[in-house]
């Protein structure tokens, strides 16, 4: 069998024992303030609604060709104060950036502005419908241009296509670009190489392009292994992906011989752009040989995680590529205005474009958010962003790596993040242990099994908007922690103690999947 | 009856002209606790070293290769509302699937049990 | 700066901890190739909040809001009334700043949201499991025709004529990749959709037939049949579904035998936006073919103590496990956009929903009447929900649409903008009418449509 496991993740749950809570048991099961919340389909009526709308008149005639729904769908309804109570008490169950530290590696949880959803909610943005005379949305049209202006100059890359949803949507427009440049050229080629660090999304985006995926070694020290890589590219090999700062933490300083080892054996370089943060208004990746890149407009850009979405995922293009890029794009003619490149102009304005990847023209929600913040912080700005979030990490890199198993501390500085894992910790614990016991301490846990390529993996990626108080007290609290884990402190097993909820069965969860919520038997 | 290991942590036991395929208990211990498996077909030729199977834990997935060439004979139906059998008896309720043997000289490369626990060691 | 809390003492003194001279000290990895000497040049430097503001309200203004003109346009993305206390919900910092539910123990609010939402959206669709959403109506449709092909290990889809064109862009582009045939379509311009010419293009190999309901003329019909002659050839039905509030008042499509059932959300709580962000609704009748479905799963189970708490499940499907072997690449859904939906829901249930739903439908059919009215119009449809598509004399739709817009009258779409050169469609105009729509912008659209269309005929 493929290797087991190789993460080492193994959830695991005992039974909570008697007597970690002080104070008796209630009546409610509510802890002052940590509510108890039921479902919604336990407290809501089919008969119950929280808006005023005319009453059926079943009597009414109608044009529905005798399709008329019999059956109740099986909905239920709250008024608006047992709504607005509903959804406030469960968002009270969740961890989010404005409540405290999130340091989620290669998640980039930085402070979302305000601003921003204040400008996404100008009617101007919000309430204007994508097929609209395009007449009536130029400022629509003129903000995406804009922000493709600042992709573009920030990246140091000539061309931008804005329509993919998210990181993935993007990876997958990059990678499809490369295939129909190949394609065109007479040989689509056969192999995508990934970093065995790679995010899954790498491997999972080239298979679906009909790529096969092969592994490119890494040095001991955590960056790709140049050598191996130059002596595998070849005729077959259609590009490589790479991560730049790559998923350890480092920047990958022989990108550019990478890059042209690649361009000189016809292939293309996709850079995963998901740790962008790290180096924007510092470094420009088309200096660096970038054909493709995609960048996380919720990463680097500050707009809302909102509990998994939604993101956006434009993708900036070397000229060699730019002609593959997908539809629709905006165009500015020399008057001032701008229009919309659809399936159309595809003729006269992108005859090579491989096709189209969503419905309507992208993101702008994300879009008005993304700009506002980069005009918000500017040139200088962002500078400052990449440095102090660089610098941050470092902090941490070297407050914790006294104690930590740092597997890459000696391979120079890191970049916005830094890696630790869980070897010498005692008593059969895991990262999963450590990771629990910091939620009772008030955080939000890193990224944990990840990158595969460290055992017990754990990413710290403290972003720039935590002040030094913040990251001091972490450190404190992640190094208590860090203590009990190599002692083999056995509380940890049962960790989180005081969290909305213990630690879950997720086994159960898998074995028999209850996915709905179902009315109980009679 | 005779027993081989793949050094991927397959098992094999041979009967006349029959075999069984598990994985080992090695394996269970390092995926923790299973919680599907996807089992051949009847029917389906497998190769030797092709997929034949996938197991599955709440975070992790491995392919379960083929250690020798044939057709599948019957899949471990039991497998389907009880993947735990994986971890409760690896070695014998927890099998997945009964195949042909085609080709005896396959099994010349495979490691016997005293081979495979100084293998287990080695890792 | 206001969104950067380093003070100059505070780096100095890290940087000390760090044992570096300065910042400079961190880049060394980056090649000297690639060090700039300061800011990006060309790009602005930082601005206060106000300036900003200014900035992008110029921009905002040069718009013209839905709101603020007679508005008929769907064709994919429709109007509603959103209530306030949606944005309210989905403002709260804990919704908003959260992530991924990777932490089940500290994420309880998104999981339980997350499972009433593809209860939910399962029991809309009237299917077994709904995933916890997709990225939009467009990209889950090319979901479903990829799960339709692992399930029925066969490879061409069959792809009804009246699929919004841009959804069947999404699934050829992907198709061509994947090696995927699809079998596509014109709309024909009739009363009906075309179901035996449909039904005539299934064959052995056909893993789903793709139909949208209602369909991009916003016609309604009984899907039942065009069901039972998939199943019969081994294939799966997929049905598209881009206006939720609909299911309120006809049939779902799990009722008439969908397989698959795919659709856009924005309708409820979402909002228009442009385009995006949108919610990708995807829901399966049979749960056994759960494991091959795409995106995340919200699921109930247990905790230490014994209570009730839900977590993300059957993750092995995905690519952060599965890698090169995932059911989908895709990472994040849309969570804070099935947030607002699921809200929106909760507030409508059962009775609102089914309120609004006859409320567009009443609204629609009083347009519909007018529009049919005005000389030079005539209606196509026998049977819709709350978009027409009416046929217009002498000029293309496409041409009245701009000239309406510069009366500032939001008609419709023309499908001639949807299926340019294509002399067949050029006088055929989508009308949509919502809850929001008023006497008065129906009037307005009438009267200003009949002038067009007369000064078009002369």
């Amino acid at each position: 069998m493929s290797a087991p496991n190789k993460s080492g993740w193994k959830p695991q749950m005992e039974p909570a024992q008697e007597g970690m809570h002080n104070g008796p048991t209630t009546t409610t099961g509510n802890r002052a303030l940590m509510l108890e919340e039921p479902l919604l389909f336990e407290i809501g009526h089919a008969e119950t609604t929280g808006v005023d709308l005319p009453e059926v008149d079943p009597a009414a005639p109608n044009r529905l060709a005798g399709l008329e729904r019999t059956e109740p769908a099986g909905l239920v309804g709250l008024t608006e104060p047992e709504a607005i109570r509903h959804y406030t008490r469960l968002s009270r169950q969740n961890y989010g950036i404005d409540l405290g530290f999130f340091p989620l590696g290669s998640c980039t949880m930085k402070h979302n502005p305000r601003l921003n959803e204040k400008v996404a909610r100008m009617p101007g943005f919000a309430d204007i419908h994508p097929l609209a005379p395009q007449s009536t949305v130029q400022g629509a049209l003129e903000v995406i241009h804009e922000l493709g202006n600042w992709l573009c100059k920030l990246t140091g890359m000539p061309s931008v296509a804005m329509s993919p949803k998210a990181g993935a949507h993007g990876e997958l427009c990059g990678i499809l670009a490369i295939r129909a440049a190949h394609t065109a050229r007479g040989n689509p080629r056969e192999v995508v190489l990934v970093p065995e660090s790679a995010h899954g999304t790498n491997p999972a985006t080239a298979a679906f392009a009909g790529y096969k995926v092969e592994d490119i070694p890494a040095t001991p020290e955590g960056r790709v292994d140049v050598e191996a890589l130059k002596a595998r590219m070849g005729p077959d090999v259609a590009g490589v992906m790479i991560t730049n700062p790559n998923t350890c933490g480092l920047f990958e300083r022989d990108f550019r011989t990478i890059a042209d080892a690649v361009h000189e054996a016809g292939g293309y370089v996709y850079c995963d752009g998901a740790n962008f943060n790290a180096i924007v208004g510092r470094v420009r990746p088309g200096d660096l040989g970038v054909d493709a890149m995609h960048i996380n407009l919720h990463k680097t850009f500050s707009t809302p995680h909102g509990g998994g979405g939604p993101g956006s995922g434009p993708v900036v293009f070397s000229d060699a590529l730019a002609p593959f890029a997908p539809l629709p794009f905006v165009r500015r003619h020399e008057d001032g205005s701008f229009d919309l490149v659809e399936e159309e102009q595809r003729e006269t304005s992108r005859g090579q474009a491989f096709g189209r990847m969503t419905a309507f023209h992208g993101q702008m929600g994300m879009f008005t958010r993304a700009l506002t913040y980069m005009l918000s912080h500017g040139a200088d700005g962002l500078k400052q962003v990449s440095e102090d979030a660089v610098l941050n990490a470092n902090y941490i890199l070297r407050s914790l790596e006294d104690i930590l198993h740092a597997p890459f501390a000696d391979s120079g500085p890191c970049m916005h993040e830094a890696l630790f894992g869980d070897k010498d910790f005692g008593g059969g614990l895991s990262t999963i242990d450590l990771a629990k016991g910091l939620i009772d301490e008030g955080y939000h846990p890193m990224t944990v099994y990840f990158p595969l390529v460290v055992h017990g993996a754990m990413l710290v990626e403290p972003t720039e908007t935590e002040s030094k108080a913040s990251i001091d007290q972490f450190i404190t609290a992640f190094r208590s922690v860090a203590e009990r884990a190599l002692a083999g402190d056995e509380s940890l097993k049962q960790a989180p103690y005081y969290a909305p909820r213990r630690r879950l069965d997720e086994t159960a969860a898998a074995r028999k999947p209850k996915l709905k919520w179902e009315p109980a038997a009679e | 009856m005779p027993r081989y290991f793949t050094d991927e942590h397959e098992w094999i036991d041979v009967e006349g002209e029959t075999a069984t395929v598990g994985i080992t208990d090695y394996a269970q211990e390092q995926l923790g606790d299973i919680v599907f498996v996807e089992l051949p077909d009847v029917g389906a030729i497998l190769d030797k070293g092709g997929d034949a199977a996938v197991v599955e834990s709440v975070k992790a997935a491995s392919d379960v290769y083929s250690p020798i060439t044939g057709e599948v004979t019957e899949a471990n139906s039991a497998l389907e509302d009880e993947p735990a059998l994986v971890n409760s008896s690896a070695d014998e309720e927890g099998w997945f699937f009964r195949m042909t043997l085609s080709d005896r000289d396959e099994l010349e490369g495979l490691m016997d049990d005293k081979a495979y626990k100084a293998f287990v060691d080695n890792l | 700066m206001r969104y950067l809390p380093l003070t100059d003492t505070d780096r100095t003194d890290m940087l000390e901890r760090i044992g570096a001279a300065s910042v400079d000290d961190l880049f060394v990895d980056v090649p000297a190739l690639a060090q700039l000497d300061g800011p990006i040049r060309d790009l602005p430097m930082r601005a206060s909040e106000m300036a900003v503001e200014r900035h992008m309200q110029a921009r905002a203004t040069k718009n013209l809001a839905a709101g603020d003109a007679p508005f008929f346009i769907g064709a994919g993305a429709y109007r509603h009334h959103i209530p306030a206390s949606v944005d309210t919900v989905i403002q709260r910092g804990e919704f908003l700043t959260a992530y991924t539910p990777y932490q089940p123990e500290i994420a309880q609010g998104t999981l339980q949201m997350l499972f009433e939402f593809q209860t939910q959206v399962a029991n809309l669709y009237g299917c077994a499991v709904a995933n916890a959403s997709l990225y939009d109506g467009s990209t889950a449709c090319w979901e479903a025709v990829a799960m339709a092909g692992r399930l029925t290990k066969r490879k061409r889809a069959v792809l009804s004529g009246a699929l919004h064109p841009h959804y069947s862009q999404v699934v050829k582009t992907m198709a061509q990749f994947t090696g995927d045939t699809i079998a596509d379509a014109q709309p024909s311009i009739q009363t009906e959709p075309d179901l035996e010419g449909l039904t005539a293009r299934i064959d052995d190999d056909t893993a789903c037939v793709v139909v949208q309901y209602p369909d991009i003329l916003g016609r309604i019909t009984d899907l039942s049949a065009i069901a039972d002659a998939a199943h019969a050839k081994g294939a799966l039905l997929v049905v598209v579904n881009t206006e939720p509030v609909a299911l309120g008042a006809i049939k779902s499509p799990g009722q008439m035998g969908a397989d698959i059932v795919v659709g856009e959300g924005q309708s409820i709580g979402v909002g228009l936006q442009f385009g995006g962000p949108y919610l990708g609704l995807f829901a399966v009748r049979n749960p056994k073919h759960v494991r091959q479905m795409p995106g995340r799963l919200c699921g109930e189970t247990t905790d230490a103590e014994g209570k009730r708490g839900f977590v993300l499940t059957l993750s092995t499907r995905e690519q952060h496990i599965r890698r090169e072997k995932a059911t989908s690449n895709i990472c994040t859904n849309s969570g804070l956009c099935a947030l607002a939906f699921s809200v929106h829901m909760t507030l409508l249930g059962e009775k609102g929903l089914r309120e609004l739903a006859a409320e567009n439908h009443r609204l629609a059919c009083i347009a519909a009447d007018r529009l049919a009215n005005v000389p030079g119009v005539s209606l196509l449809n026998r049977a819709f929900f709350n978009e027409f598509t009416l046929m217009l004399d002498g000029k293309p739709a496409r041409d009245i649409v701009r000239e309406l817009a510069d009366r500032g009258v939001l008609g419709g779409v023309s499908l001639g903008r949807l299926y340019p050169g294509i002399e067949a469609l050029e006088q055929a105009l989508l009308v949509a009418v919502t809850e929001t729509t008023t006497a008065e912008d129906i009037e307005t659209l009438a009267i200003e449509l009949e002038a067009l269309v007369k000064e078009a005929a002369q």
